[in-house]
């Protein structure tokens, strides 16, 4: 069978790419390997973890349980664009690096993604909605508590830096 | 983890997919949100030859209300497209219920209705709620389209009623009538994992608050969504007391014959499926007594 080959666009944290990959190519697998944006994680493949969280025209999804042929003509954010070009961190980078909120950081990166769009949309989240939106991305060395607080004040700095 | 081989083909109309499934029957699959079937594709659990991208298709993505106090959602529409949507929560509670349960938001972003459905995983959410309220399926292919119960609809594990040349179009759903209430319950291991066990009840009243209908239906006890109306049945004609309630979930846990898994046994599994009915039969009361 020949490989079944298809063009793919895309916008990533406002630049654009073009390549030509197989069908079968994971978006997690194409961020990583072909434009070398390798802060996007993969952990299990499967959809679990939400180490492979990026966002989708704004909204978080699995980058693990979509093909990079899909993504084709939309816009995508990922870790990567969350810094200042100047290395100064994002308010919610700030936070996580303040309150301790990563030890291993294999999962840091699903994390933020998930929660810049969860802050977009609930900018005074309630402990327990930070919980909620959180659910669906493993941790295993943080306990989680340290992310939860991180988040609270990533929130109010957030906030703060509305005009 | 990675995918086998397949063609890809984007599909540009409803009538191209369907053309598209005529000609590739069960070599080919839809591809709608994707968030069990590319799961099942990395483990190479499926290994379709041909993937149809319904993705992006407008007419599977319509989303309103019918004459008749009927509400219809297209194949595609989105579990959180329905999450934002109050009027919907407001006219089916029984989803504004379910819908948290369902995943996590990364998932409910691209997962749909249609794809939930037609992939028919009996510990599912949707499957039971549709069963619950009646909702009423409509599927076509090229040689025509059908409407069917959602509870002929689903007739095994993973295992639905459509053919090898068929799409799920849409799925209807009653909005829910006066003096009526909903309730949908489940238990599982962590938040977002698949219920050992889930129940979704409706009930409707009369003037003498007695009870005039009541749907009870399961999930993750059976290989499909089980329909427990006929225990609840029971009830009709009677006012709900706590001891009818009971002897309603005690015939639930008859009727059924949970298969168990590695979280929990049959026992237990069948002892949730009765404290669920019973709490949510109880639940959905409450409703109707708040909203009268």
């Amino acid at each position: 069978m020949q490989p079944d080959r298809h063009e793919v666009q895309v916008s990533v944290n406002g630049s654009a790419y073009r390549r030509e990959v197989e069908s079968r190519m994971l978006l997690s697998d194409f961020l990583r390997h072909e434009l070398l944006l390798a802060g996007t994680h993969v952990g299990c493949e499967h959809g679990v973890c939400g180490a492979c969280t990026v966002l989708l025209d704004g909204e978080p999804i699995r980058s693990c349980l979509m093909l990079a042929v899909q993504a084709n003509g939309h816009e995508l954010s990922t870790i990567e664009g969350l810094a200042q070009d100047t290395g100064e961190l994002h308010p919610i980078q700030q936070a996580m690096h303040a309150h301790h909120g990563l030890q291993c950081g294999y999962c840091t990166p699903g994390i933020l993604m998930t929660m810049m769009a969860f802050l977009r949309e609930n900018p005074a989240p309630s402990e327990q909605e930070v919980r909620e939106a959180l659910s669906g991305n493993l941790c295993r060395c943080t306990g989680y508590q340290n992310i939860v607080d991180a988040m609270l004040v990533a929130a109010k700095a957030m906030r703060a830096s509305v005009p | 983890m990675k995918p086998a081989p397949f063609k890809y083909i984007k599909a540009s109309s409803v009538a191209h997919a369907l053309s598209l499934k005529a000609e590739y029957g069960d070599d080919g699959r839809f591809l709608a949100g994707g968030q069990s079937l590319i799961p099942a594709l990395n483990f190479r659990l499926a290994r379709p030859a041909v993937l149809i991208d319904i993705n992006g298709l407008a007419e599977l993505e319509a989303c309103d209300c019918l004459e008749g106090g009927r509400l219809r959602l297209g194949a595609l529409t989105r579990y959180r497209t329905l999450e934002r949507n109050g009027d919907l929560l407001r006219a089916c509670p029984l989803f504004a219920d379910a819908l948290p349960h369902i995943a996590h938001p990364q998932i409910r972003n691209r997962g749909t209705v249609g794809g939930n459905l037609s992939h028919a995983d009996p510990a599912s959410e949707l499957p039971a709620v549709t069963v619950a309220m009646r909702a009423r399926m409509r599927v076509k292919s090229e040689a025509g389209e059908r409407e069917l119960d959602a509870a002929d609809f689903f007739v095994g594990l993973l295992t639905t009623d459509l053919r090898p040349d068929e799409m799920l179009i849409d799925v209807t759903l009653p909005v829910q009538k006066p003096r009526s209430g909903g309730c949908f319950l489940e238990v599982a291991r962590r938040r977002g994992d698949f219920a050992l066990a889930g129940c979704a009840a409706v009930i409707t009243l009369d003037d003498g608050s007695r009870c005039t209908d009541v749907r009870l239906a399961l999930c993750g006890v059976g290989e499909t969504p089980v329909d427990a109306s006929g225990a609840a049945a029971a009830l009709i004609g009677e006012k709900g007391s706590d001891k009818l309630i009971d002897a309603v979930a005690t015939d639930v846990q008859r009727g059924i014959a949970p298969a168990g898994n590695v979280h929990a046994s049959p026992d237990y599994q069948r002892h949730l499926a009765g404290v669920l009915s019973a709490r949510a039969l109880r639940k959905a009361l409450q409703r109707v007594a708040h909203a009268a």
